[in-house]
């Protein structure tokens, strides 16, 4: 490896244990770290963004220490970043690559766009279901209103 | 011994919420259709006698608040309620759960009509106590939709096989779309007769294609056009719900039913309408045997009854073996 290339690899320094985020769309970064909620988090948490990608253009990468997510919590990625990679780190080797799966259902992560739902009415969570993965139709469990995830509103 | 949690359970293990009609199989709106059956035979009756029904109308609907009060009060049971929100406390900012929270604890029932969608199903996930929609904005109106069946069934003796014939306002009109959904057990044949601006949405058309419900659109609507229809059901066509109204000119008149367009109708036809009617029904249709709207509204009273007693656990076995009729 040249040292070249070596001063980039550490621009983001390895972890111990816990698990790195990667190939993150740029402009998506900070909406991974709050779905996560890493920003309460205590440990040790490393944000990279705006690093050069040759699979998607530019990417951010976020390294967070002593930390392991629940398939529920990586499942709620799939609204904003369905295509990042979780590298778990265990003694600083990657021991699985974890992908993000589509849930059948995302609670309190999307709002509604219709402004008549009682989700925007009232403080309540928004639930909805995923009535179609393939082209990621979701439902509002509320008044059935069906948007395009993609295109979602986080709440 | 039984725990506080375990008598709550129990004491609410018969609790149906009446929400949508959408998730209701075959059977079971079959059976609240014998149910309606039973009350039209004996509408009064003591089945309620010491319950309290709370009617909450966050937005005025006389004539659907008028059935579902006589409905309760048919049954024995008491009414308390409010027919416009600017009189309770939901005008002081409180919360649509704070409200049906406190409501529970008085009432054993809600029925509730909201402006805004899918409250009903949210107020049934907060309280303890069944809820019935009467309405939430543009999303549901499953008890127009139980009248309408129990409407239907009466006039052609089966919800099976019908030639089913939807006229107006198809793309806002709910009543046609709870109807489509209702009626998906029971092999329909429909037919979409509407001006193109309000044409049955493709969600619809979709639906119907998924559920192998047959369906054909028109655009002419005369008496050749409804010839084999069993069911005639006419909506409004409003005029606010045109953005072009020169098209709204061009078709206001053409979606009137007039008694001479029905010359060539079925023996057994029905025309239905969830009222109120502006002038899609001329009044010489009135007198008409087709004409069935009056006695359909007439029929909401049934089906509401039925309403009442399902969402309160009361079965068609304890229906028909009561004591409390009153002749």
């Amino acid at each position: 490896m040249s040292s070249m290339e070596n001063k980039k690899e550490r621009l983001v320094a390895a972890i111990e244990n816990g698990t790195v985020i990667d190939h993150i769309p740029a402009e998506k970064t900070y909406q991974v770290v709050g779905l996560l909620g890493l920003d309460k988090l205590t440990t040790p948490v490393t944000i990279g963004n705006y690093f050069a990608s040759k699979r998607i253009g530019k990417k951010g990468i976020i390294k967070v220490s002593d930390k392991f997510f629940t398939t529920e919590e990586i499942s709620r990625l799939s609204v904003v970043a369905p295509k990042v990679v979780l590298n778990i780190i265990k003694d600083f080797e990657v021991v699985e690559k974890k992908t993000v799966e589509t849930p059948d259902e995302l609670r309190g992560i999307v709002k509604c766009n219709n402004p008549k739902c009682i989700t925007n009415n009232e403080p309540m969570q928004t639930v909805f279901h995923v009535v179609d993965k393939v082209d990621g139709i979701l439902k509002c469990h509320y008044c059935d209103k069906e948007q395009e995830m993609g295109k979602v509103e986080l709440c | 011994m039984k725990t506080n949690s375990d008598l709550s359970k129990q004491k609410y293990m018969e609790k149906h919420n009446f929400v949508t009609i959408a998730d209701l199989s075959k059977e079971r709106i079959l059976y609240l259709i014998q149910m309606a059956r039973e009350f039209e035979r004996h509408p009064n009756r003591e089945l309620l006698k010491g319950k309290v029904v709370a009617t909450l109308f966050y937005e005025p609907s006389t004539r659907t608040r008028l059935s579902f009060e006589t409905a309760a009060n048919r049954l024995g049971a008491k009414v308390i309620g409010f027919s416009d929100a600017k009189a309770s406390s939901v005008s002081k900012g409180e919360t649509l759960k704070d409200t049906i929270l406190m409501v529970s604890n008085y009432a054993d029932v809600i029925a509730m009509r909201h402006y805004i969608e899918g409250a009903a199903q949210y107020a049934g996930e907060v309280a303890p106590i069944p809820i019935i929609n009467a309405g939430d904005g543009a999303h549901m109106h499953p008890s127009q939709c139980l009248l309408d069946l129990y409407s239907i069934y009466k006039t052609q003796g089966t919800l099976e096989n019908l030639n089913i014939y939807l006229v107006g306002d198809l793309k806002y009109g709910r009543t046609v779309h709870s109807l489509i959904t209702a009626m998906r057990h029971f092999n329909p044949t429909f037919h979409f007769i509407a001006p193109k601006e309000l044409a049955m949405p493709n969600e619809y058309k979709l639906y119907c294609k998924e559920q192998n419900i047959k369906y054909q659109e028109h655009t002419a609507f005369n008496d050749k056009i409804i010839a084999d229809a069993d069911i005639l059901y006419m909506t409004r066509v409003q005029k606010e719900r045109f953005s072009d109204l020169m098209e709204y000119e061009r078709v206001k008149n053409v979606y009137i039913l007039r008694r001479n367009m029905l010359g060539l109708a079925r023996e057994n036809m029905k025309i239905m309408h969830p009222l109120p009617r502006v002038n899609e029904i001329a009044y010489d249709v009135d007198d008409d045997p087709h004409a069935y709207y009056i006695q359909q509204a007439q029929n909401g009273l049934y089906a509401r009854e039925a309403i009442f007693c399902y969402t309160l656990g009361i079965t068609l076995d304890d229906i028909r073996n009561d004591k409390t009729i009153i002749d």
